[in-house]
């Protein structure tokens, strides 16, 4: 989609609608991809808290998965698990 | 009814009478007298306005930008060093299209330091976004502060305004103001409209995002878009106040300027100095003309090109110097004439507040009458050889 | 136009004299403006004050070089500044002075209107301290004519009396009727 011009984006340099960070998929800056083993996990949460990009998603209290579309690939969540529950693989490895 | 008030009373006067949702302040010379007066206002009760005092004027303008943008009317006022000071959020209030209204004692920027009157401070803000008016006396100090309250929140606009008056000068001289009706004003300027209130919880905005490559550039254009809305719009609020005052103004002021062949372009107190020597030299046979600049940005270079047209000899008093060169208003105007074969000369005065009188004027006036080429040395008024 | 300079030493009320006179004109219809030199001043440097009072709009901005009336308020002054300097020579000159005017004028060589009187003196009497600004006023005022005294008088009493309380601004009143009444011309 082309860029609005001038005369179409709000003034002030303002973002007027929002929540569109959403919008912007920073998975593809990821190398690895952390991976979550479901029968290791604990759902403590800890990986959810750490989460720079609140990648780590939750429902009714449990790790429902990982959002791929803005995990950067930080691997933070790999390190804070205590249990070891999350691994990872570089993306060349992952066929979609 | 008439007061007889200082030029920094009468700025504070207009501020009382617009009575904005905040006014973030830091006290310099000779700016202080506005806010001290102002504060009193605010003391008695006779406001409704929030007043900060902040830590610098770095800080009252961030405030000013933050109380804007949250949704609030926000005037302040600053001089010379202050403004400098201000200068980063000075372009950050114009870039975010806040319609701030500052009033600017004008003071001769250290070093060496110095608190009395020339136009460097403002001046270096030229570039930064604002519409600056510049105020020949007390009257229209308070006049053109009220009419920069409505101009900066007109919708087309929604700019920050510099209202410039001279230090001391009109700041601190007791002149007789006619201000108006309270109500009057109120009714004048209306209610405030915010756009995309911080404050609007239910309507979440991001103001001050990092803005690069890709939408930066045309960010810019909008801001040379709203100018270009300045000229008109001003004329008609020059027109709409005329009829609640009896005080009638233009963009430029004319004063014997059609059939003269001598003129002075100034701004500012020196501007009545002038008029007052140019009613001498009537007297005498010599067509002599003052041209005043009172809206210097947008800069109106069609008026001031039209104006000139018959003047055959010009000349062009600046209060600020532009080092290695044109003096800043004499640059605009020979940009505005580039076009007309006239003979023009740029005069520079009053630096670090050293009077110009009406034998000076009348020096100039005289002086000219003898160009023969474009002069390209700068020629200083009063200045020890 | 009339134009008016006061000499006087910092903190003799040299500017708020200068400023009433201004604002007191004022009221009986004319145009004015009034401002002091603004210097590195200090309480007892010699500093001036101006006023200028017309019947149209005053639109001068520049400093008063050729005053119609100069008032010196202390007599010092008279050995530190050349007080007749720029006044013309039709001029009025008032000094606080112990000296006649005749004395004044020989003094100063000065060929205008001179009025004298003993304001120090006046302002201790009627104020308590060496004010000599209001007694000034005074007679400057019967010297010139350009604004009456009641109106200078109810001018000092609005001015004044929320700040200064009832009993000063009636001392400082009586200061200017004394001055009024007392100073002598040559």
């Amino acid at each position: 989609m082309p860029e609005p011009s001038w005369k179409e984006i709000p003034t002030g340099g303002l973002i007027v609608k929002p929540g569109n960070a959403d919008n912007y998929k920073t998975g593809g800056w990821r190398t690895y991809r952390p991976i979550r083993d479901p029968n290791k996990c604990t759902n403590c949460l800890l990986c959810f808290i750490y989460c720079p990009d609140s990648a780590i998603k939750v429902k009714d209290g449990k790790i429902s998965h990982i959002d791929y579309d803005h995990c950067k690939g930080c691997l933070i969540c790999e390190k804070e698990c205590p249990v070891k529950a999350i691994s990872h693989k570089s993306e060349t490895e992952i066929k979609e | 009814m008439k007061l007889a008030l200082s030029g920094n009373e009468a700025a504070a006067y207009a501020m009382k009478h617009i009575n904005p949702d905040v006014v973030p302040a830091f006290p310099i010379t000779p700016q202080t007298e506005i806010m001290h007066n102002f504060a009193g206002f605010v003391a008695d009760g006779e406001v409704d306005t929030e007043m900060i005092l902040v830590e610098s004027e770095h800080s009252a303008m961030s405030a000013a930008v933050g109380a804007a943008s949250a949704g609030a009317r926000v005037m302040t006022a600053t001089s010379a060093n202050g403004l400098a000071l201000m200068f980063e959020i000075v372009y950050i209030a114009a870039s975010t299209r806040l319609p701030i209204v500052m009033t600017v004692v004008n003071r001769a920027l250290s070093g060496p330091i110095n608190i009395h009157c020339d136009h460097s401070d403002s001046m270096g803000c030229r570039d930064s976004g604002w519409i600056q008016i510049y105020s020949e006396n007390a009257q229209e100090v308070y006049d053109n502060i009220i009419i920069g309250m409505k101009l900066a929140e007109d919708m087309k606009i929604r700019l920050p305004v510099m209202v410039c008056q001279d230090g001391f000068i009109t700041s601190h001289s007791i002149d007789v103001v006619e201000p108006l009706e309270p109500e009057t004003v109120k009714n004048f300027i209306g209610e405030h409209k915010a756009i995309y209130p911080l404050l609007d919880v239910e309507n979440p905005v991001t103001y001050g995002p990092l803005d690069l490559y890709d939408y930066y550039f045309e960010h810019k254009r909008q801001q040379v878009d709203a100018m270009w809305y300045v000229k008109p719009t001003l004329r008609q609020i020059f027109a709409d106040f005329s009829k609640i005052s009896g005080r009638a103004y233009d963009i430029i002021e004319k004063y014997f300027v059609d059939d003269a062949d001598q003129v002075i372009v100034t701004m500012s107190s020196t501007a009545g100095t002038a008029k007052a020597e140019v009613d001498e030299l009537r007297k005498k046979g010599q067509k002599a003309g003052l041209l005043k600049i009172k809206l210097f940005r947008p800069f109106p270079y069609e008026e001031v090109s039209e104006a000139l047209k018959n003047a055959k000899h010009i000349a062009v008093l600046d209060r600020s110097l532009s080092f290695g060169a044109d003096a800043p208003l004499y640059s605009e105007i020979k940009s505005a004439l580039y076009n007309q074969n006239k003979k023009i000369c740029s005069y520079v005065f009053g630096l670090g507040g050293r009077d110009i009188n009406l034998e000076d004027i009348k020096k100039v006036f005289s002086e000219i009458q003898k160009l023969d080429n474009t002069c390209h040395d700068i020629r200083f008024i009063g200045l020890r050889d | 136009m009339i134009e008016l300079t006061i000499i006087g030493r910092g903190g003799q009320g040299a500017k708020t004299a200068a400023q009433l006179l201004a604002e007191a004109a004022m009221e009986t219809g004319k145009y004015v403006q009034s401002f002091p030199e603004y210097g590195p001043e200090r309480a007892g440097a010699p500093v001036k004050a101006f006023t200028r009072i017309d019947d149209s709009l005053v639109r001068v901005h520049c400093a008063v070089n050729n005053p119609d009336i100069v008032g010196v308020t202390d007599p010092t002054l008279l050995k530190a500044v050349n007080v007749t300097e720029g006044l013309k020579q039709s001029g009025i000159l008032v000094v606080n002075t112990e000296d006649s005017p005749e004395a004044i004028k020989k003094k100063l060589n000065f060929n205008g209107k001179v009025f004298t009187l003993d304001a120090t003196r006046i302002s201790i009497d009627t104020v308590g301290k060496n004010l000599p600004n209001m007694p000034i006023l005074g007679a400057i005022l019967k010297a010139t004519d350009i604004v009456p005294l009641d109106i200078l008088r109810e001018m000092v009493r609005h001015k004044f009396e929320k700040k200064i309380g009832k009993d000063l601004t009636d001392k400082n009143i009586l200061a200017i009727e004394e001055g009024h009444k007392e100073v002598k011309n040559a």
